[in-house]
């Protein structure tokens, strides 16, 4: 049997549990996506705002972008007080590592804008929070943006890990495999999956980025 | 809308003084111009009219109302402001950005787009380029973008700072002549700082010169300043050739003229020739035709008579009606006896004044 | 959360000790990461320095970054076997992308203004290379560097699942046995190599790095550099 058929028979096998690892891997990689999103852009204005924020945070950050995704995987449970197999886990690891990310997107992508733009807007009478968002915000999207991306594909590969503690996603095709004697299969299906999902994603961002920053476009010609 | 400093003063924490008790009256519906090197504090009292910059004493007045006891964002969207590089919203449409303030105050964006258009076409844009983004322009578009977006609340005060600053000679003088069109149209309070003594000149109708630490140096009208600098700052502010610059502000209509005659015109051996009476050329003895190097109207200055004077090859500038046919000479030596005069009669009422004052 | 197990003086010495662990995840690692740069970073510099394959190297970067260690790590032992040059294999694939796409990235960002100079005065295109280029984009491949280093840290971890020793070991036969203390033991000595390794490199950054040279705002970029995963 060729390895092509034996992918097709592994499929048709276990078509049901491809499928629902497939959800599980992009809920454990987008949920924390979403949430440190959120998060990073108070504190990405924070970074940019108070100088004496700026040094501890981005430490902060960066030293915990530095610890191996699983050793933070498996100091959770005594830090939470959860299982090692709640995939609560998952999320709060990825969301620290997706919010050290777009923390510092976001502050660079404040700190680029033009500032002559801003003391305009704010001649021209808007009041800050309304300027926030009417200027600041759309100007750093860019940055925050393509920042967006590197997390999104980050963690969508990053969630594998999480089948190294029994916590589902296409990573325990990996592990399947493993024990079934490195048989192939499994180890290609989720792997060709991984990659597909991340590369979508980052498609999906790039169009959405298109579309909320039509005029980065132009400029860039 | 008279916008008044009182002892106005701003120091910065670190001790550095901005301003240095500033007493000076705006006038209402004119154009005044802060000049002066980097540093003195042109641009912090400008940013002190709309509150971008608050004074640590002193106050700033706008129709006896102090400007401390509004709102800043209110105040800001009764005061038209251009800066430098335009500060265009590089995120909207040329259109959107010109429609930002009457949006912020509540005009309906449909409406607000209407009028945009039109302040487009005013400031000499086409309305079709509103619907492309800032960084589609030229400098010099950005630039009348900035000054149709500080027009369209029609904000009774303009503040410009440095606004022709960033862009090349040609343009800027372009930008320059639209200024003071617009101008004669609208009859703003207009407030513009810039470091170039010529753009003052040629824009201001009162300038103010200011010295290193904040000091008013001077106030007066351009052609006093060059005139009669109060102090060796503005003497040496002003320049070396400020003689030569004065001249801008004498008309060339009281001008003695020698007429051109129909049989032929010869001055210093060189004949005029004309073309069903517009002049072509000047040509020489061996039958060379050389350049006229230009002309002039009854409505021009002095300053451009003495100029095409100088750069004539016969030394004498050519007098044309509004046809473009010459009707006349007037040679250097004329230019010479002229400002000569004009020099001693203003010499004479200044020695007057300053002993009265 | 026990420290016992880190804690207790038994766990640091003999050959199942931390120390001896440590010192086995550091070689692997720092093979890995020399096979790795020995290939990338010439590639990277030519690359960046002819602007031949720089889609190659961009492509590349992001292709990294979409791979999951673990599937490649499983992928090319199901391939080649179990044992050590597999694995030393693995990481090196993985380390490769940052380090070609951070080296392309540093050298062909260097200011063209420079280069002209530097080929204005008479240097040969690998004089220019290696003398000019490569010092002024230092700060930029070591950046990649680092995330290299990182990356390959992160999964030689892993690699403990299938075989080798190094700090995996606590923490897959303490979920072996369910054994919590013993992994915290493993996952805090992870965390503080990561840590301590990536700081000796960030001071080799400030250390090697050309004092003309102005360290660009955050010479670890998060954004603009390849993110491998850990």
């Amino acid at each position: 049997m060729t390895l092509w058929h034996q992918v097709l028979d592994y499929l048709s096998v276990n078509g049901e549990d491809v499928r629902s690892a497939v959800l599980q891997h992009l809920y454990l990689a987008l949920v924390p996506v979403v949430v440190a999103f959120v998060l990073s852009l108070p504190l990405g204005w924070a970074v940019v705002s108070y100088g004496w924020v700026r040094h501890p945070l981005l430490t902060l950050t960066s030293v915990v972008y530095t610890i191996p995704s699983l050793a933070l995987l498996l100091l959770l449970p005594g830090l939470l007080g959860t299982s090692i197999l709640d995939p609560f886990n998952v999320l709060v690891a990825l969301t620290v590592y997706s919010l050290a990310l777009l923390v510092r997107s976001t502050a660079d992508g404040l700190a680029a804008i033009d500032a002559s733009v801003v003391q305009a807007a704010t001649a021209m009478g808007y009041r800050p929070l309304r300027r926030w968002f009417a200027v600041d915000l759309p100007l750093s999207l860019p940055v925050v943006l393509a920042g967006l991306r590197v997390a999104v594909v980050s963690n969508v590969s990053m969630v594998s890990i999480a089948a190294l503690v029994g916590i589902g996603g296409l990573g325990q095709l990996f592990t399947r495999g493993f024990q079934l004697g490195f048989y192939m299969p499994p180890i290609l299906i989720g792997l060709v999956l991984s990659v597909a999902i991340a590369l979508v994603l980052d498609a999906l961002v790039v169009i959405a980025q298109r579309f909320v920053t039509p005029w980065a476009r132009v400029a860039a010609r | 809308m008279v916008i008044r400093f009182e002892s106005t003063t701003k120091q910065y924490p670190d001790g550095t003084v901005a301003v240095d008790a500033l007493d000076l009256t705006v006038p209402s519906g004119a154009i005044t111009v802060f000049v002066g090197p980097s540093g003195c504090g042109k641009t912090t009292s400008l940013r002190m009219i709309n509150r971008m910059i608050d004074p640590t004493s002193g106050r700033v007045l706008i129709d006896d109302v102090d400007v401390a006891s509004e709102r800043p964002a209110r105040l800001r969207r009764r005061i038209g402001y251009v800066i430098q590089h335009a500060g265009l919203f590089p995120h909207r449409t040329v259109v959107d950005n010109v429609a930002t303030v009457p949006v912020l105050s509540g005009t309906p964006r449909k409406e607000a787009r209407t009028r945009a258009y039109e302040l487009l076409e005013r400031v000499g844009l086409t309305a079709a380029m509103g619907d492309r983004y800032p960084a589609q322009l030229s400098g010099g578009q950005q630039q009348r973008v900035g000054v149709a977006r500080a027009l369209a609340a029609d904000p009774p005060v303009l503040l410009m700072d440095e606004p022709f600053s960033a862009v090349d000679p040609v343009v800027r003088h372009d930008l320059q002549a639209e200024l003071l069109r617009l101008q004669g149209e609208l009859g703003k309070t207009i407030v513009l700082v810039t470091h170039d003594i010529d753009e003052a000149i040629v824009l201001g109708d009162h300038v103010a010169v200011f010295a290193e630490g904040g000091r008013l140096a001077q106030f007066a009208p351009p052609e006093e300043l060059l005139a009669s600098p109060a102090d060796a700052f503005v003497a040496g502010f002003v320049g070396r050739d400020r003689g030569y610059r004065g001249l801008s502000f004498a008309t060339a209509a009281d001008l003695p003229v020698e007429p051109v005659t129909a049989e032929g015109t010869v001055v210093e051996g060189l004949a005029l020739v004309l073309d069903d009476g517009r002049p072509t050329g000047w040509r020489d003895p061996d039958g060379r035709l050389l350049p006229t190097e230009g002309t002039h109207t009854a409505d021009d200055s002095l300053r451009v008579v003495a100029d095409l004077a100088l750069l004539s090859p016969a030394g004498a500038a050519i007098r044309v009606d509004a046809a473009g046919r010459a009707v006349g000479l007037v040679r250097q030596t004329t230019v010479a006896d002229v400002v000569r005069q004009r020099q001693r009669s203003r010499l004479a009422v200044g020695a007057v004044g300053g002993s009265a004052g | 959360m026990s420290l016992d197990y880190l804690l207790d003086a038994a766990h640091w010495s003999g050959p199942d000790g931390f120390p001896h662990q440590i010192l086995e995840h550091l070689r692997y690692t720092g093979l890995a990461l020399l096979i790795a740069m020995v290939i990338a970073l010439p590639l990277g510099v030519l690359i960046g320095h002819t602007g031949r394959g720089a889609g190659l190297a961009i492509n590349l970067g992001n292709a990294g970054r979409a791979l999951p260690t673990l599937g490649v790590l499983m992928l090319i032992l199901a391939v080649t076997g179990v044992g050590l040059k597999p694995v030393i294999g693995a990481l090196v694939v993985l380390a490769i992308p940052p380090l070609l796409t951070a080296t392309y990235a540093g050298v062909s960002s260097v200011d063209r203004g420079v280069v002209d100079a530097a080929r204005g005065v008479g240097l040969r295109e690998p004089q220019i290379a290696l003398g000019v280029e490569v010092p002024l984009a230092l700060p930029v491949i070591l950046g990649g560097v680092r995330s290299a280093t990182l990356q390959v840290i992160s999964t030689a971890t892993i690699a403990a699942y299938v075989a080798q020793d190094g700090l995996g070991r606590y923490l897959f036969d303490g979920l072996a046995v369910r054994d919590y203390p013993r992994i915290v033991a493993g996952a805090v000595v992870l965390a503080v190599l990561a840590v301590v390794v990536d700081a000796l490199l960030a001071l080799l950054q400030r250390v090697v790095v050309s004092p003309g040279v102005r360290p660009r705002a955050g010479s670890r970029r998060r954004t603009a550099l390849p993110q491998p995963e850990r």
